[in-house]
């Protein structure tokens, strides 16, 4: 695999809920082979380390980065103006390996729910789950909608859809699924791993850890997994994920 | 193109620029932007003489033109780097530097001994690791204690040797004297500065080791002034980094006193930054009519 970082032309930099902004930024080379799952690591203009925005949707021309404003970097990627150039090394990471035969359900939690789109589209009418705190932070509806995917919104207080868990939701379909991707916060992945593990579905889930480099020479974005031995060992995020097999990671 | 080459402890490198140790692994993913040849050399990731799982995460955080890291050494053992690792990276036409970590001055000795017996153009002693509990900074902050690890891996280490030193220290430039009279052919420094970033909201430093070695630009005026106070102490060469970021750190760093160069911290930032300080130091070499590095090492003209 060769890695390369590029200027993509910012098209649309846009707030879509309370803190969470929609971009699109352009460069053909690079978008036209992302896969789902895989992340862009950005350089935000004068900051030292770049931000790892996982991808939400991709095309032959552009990539949507649909990102959380929680820092400093975030802030200033969010000022960041349409015509703009970003410096950009994408597409990274293992994304989700989705395969042709299997039903799927794509499950995200709050800002774990924009790669879920990208994904979702690798598949005719799946199950997808999405859950969010509250209706303020409620995105992208009308995206899965449009195509056409088999939608559930929850919220922790009920201010929009079902007030339920994602995994409230996952019990009752497990007849109709083969496997379950997902990406949010950990106690959320842990309880879909777990729910997963006893019916004996697979279960690939997307993490998220500080990060250096992007390319796995660092070393800092460490994730605890199992071997097969029984042993533990440490492996990570940028580079041998994001999306891990959720019988490995040591939640 | 000027002639960017320098010689350190009889090893000729193409390029003053090197790969900092645990910033860049053991070469195989930066080969995937360019071609590593591009370097002079490459410090290759700490290693220790078992394999070694690192720190919990967070490992790392964010500060003011810097970063803070605490990776604790996570590495595959020496072995592992002997067979896996070190066939490939002599491929590549570059120099190779191996960096080596341990808990007592047997276990470096241990270790520079089976280096010694493999292709590997250098050893880079690390003892001044701030991130790992046993090992490391232990043995790289008194005179007495760099002296006599110096003079224990010495006498087992065939290659030349590059001691590492910590700038968590009273006075760097006596402990490179105590280096240098040991037998280090050449020293390499500063490691990262102890750091600490604490989270407002949960109160908790944001790295899970609690403290943390801050580089990146934050430090390089910091290793600039301590490159100059050891070049002023020691006769042997010394490979200058800390902050080192564009072609005029570079420049700066030589003429503090360093014959060659390791940058880290700027490639997390911009991976293409070892061909843009190249690029960089060669158009000022020719403007300036500059024929070797070394007419710049420690051409600093103190007031």
């Amino acid at each position: 695999m060769n890695y390369d970082a590029q200027k993509f032309l910012v098209i649309k930099n846009e707030e879509i809920a309370a803190g969470i902004f929609d971009m699109l930024v352009e460069n053909k080379a690079l978008a036209s082979i992302a896969k789902a799952g895989q992340f862009a690591h950005i350089l935000v203009p004068g900051k030292t380390l770049r931000r790892p925005i996982s991808i939400c949707d991709a095309d032959k021309s552009c990539l949507r980065l649909v990102y959380q404003v929680k820092g400093e970097g975030t802030e200033i990627l969010s000022k960041v103006k349409e015509g703009e150039y970003l410096d950009i090394i994408a597409p990274l990471g293992k994304g989700f390996d989705i395969k042709e035969d299997k039903r799927y359900c794509f499950i995200g939690g709050g800002i774990g729910v924009p790669p879920m789109l990208y994904a979702s589209k690798m598949k005719e009418r799946p199950i997808v789950i999405t859950g969010f705190r509250n209706k303020d932070l409620v995105i992208l509806q009308s995206d899965f909608r449009k195509d056409n995917c088999d939608l559930y919104l929850t919220t922790d207080d009920g201010t929009a859809g079902k007030k339920a868990f994602v995994t409230d939701v996952l019990k009752e379909k497990l007849g109709e699924i083969d496997e379950v991707c997902a990406c949010g916060p950990m106690p959320m992945l842990k309880a879909i791993s777990e729910i997963c593990n006893e019916n004996n579905i697979p279960c690939q889930v997307s993490l998220e850890e500080r990060m250096g480099c992007g390319i796995g020479a660092c070393l800092v974005c460490a994730c605890k997994v199992k071997r097969n031995d029984g042993s533990q060992d440490y492996v990570h995020v940028c580079k041998d994920g994001p999306v891990f097999d959720s019988k490995e990671v040591v939640f | 193109m000027a002639d960017l080459s320098v010689n350190v402890a009889g090893v000729h490198f193409n390029s003053p620029l090197i790969a900092a140790s645990g910033t860049f692994g053991f070469g195989r993913e930066y080969n995937n932007f360019y071609d590593l040849s591009i370097l002079g050399g490459i410090s290759c990731k700490g290693i220790t003489l078992k394999k070694r799982l690192g720190n919990p995460p967070p490992r790392i955080a964010e500060t003011p033109s810097g970063i803070l890291n605490a990776v604790g050494l996570q590495n595959p053992g020496v072995d592992h780097f002997i067979e896996k690792d070190l066939p490939w990276l002599k491929e590549q036409n570059t120099v190779i530097i191996a960096n080596i970590a341990g808990n007592t001055p047997e276990e470096y000795a241990e270790m520079a001994e089976k280096l010694s017996n493999t292709n590997v153009d250098m050893i880079e002693m690390n003892i001044s690791c701030p991130n790992v509990k046993s090992g490391g900074v232990q043995f790289g902050t008194s005179c007495e204690s760099v002296g006599a690890i110096t003079k224990t891996v010495r006498n087992h280490c065939k290659k030349p040797l590059i001691v590492k030193l910590s700038p968590n220290v009273t006075d760097i430039a006596e402990i490179a004297k105590s280096a240098e009279a040991a037998g280090a052919d050449a020293i390499s420094m500063i490691n990262t500065l102890t750091g600490m970033r604490i989270d407002i909201n949960t109160k908790r430093p944001v790295i899970h080791n609690n403290t943390g070695g801050l580089s990146g630009p934050a430090v390089f005026p910091v290793a600039v002034r301590m490159v100059w106070q050891v070049a002023n102490a020691v006769n042997i060469p010394i490979i200058g980094m800390g902050g080192i970021s564009k072609w005029q750190d570079a420049v700066e760093m030589l003429m503090a006193g360093a014959t060659a160069l390791q940058i880290g911290t700027c490639m997390f930032t911009d991976p293409y930054a070892p061909v843009k300080i190249t690029e960089g130091l060669s158009e000022y070499m020719d403007k300036n009519g500059i024929k070797s590095l070394g007419e710049i090492t420690g051409s600093v003209v103190p007031w």
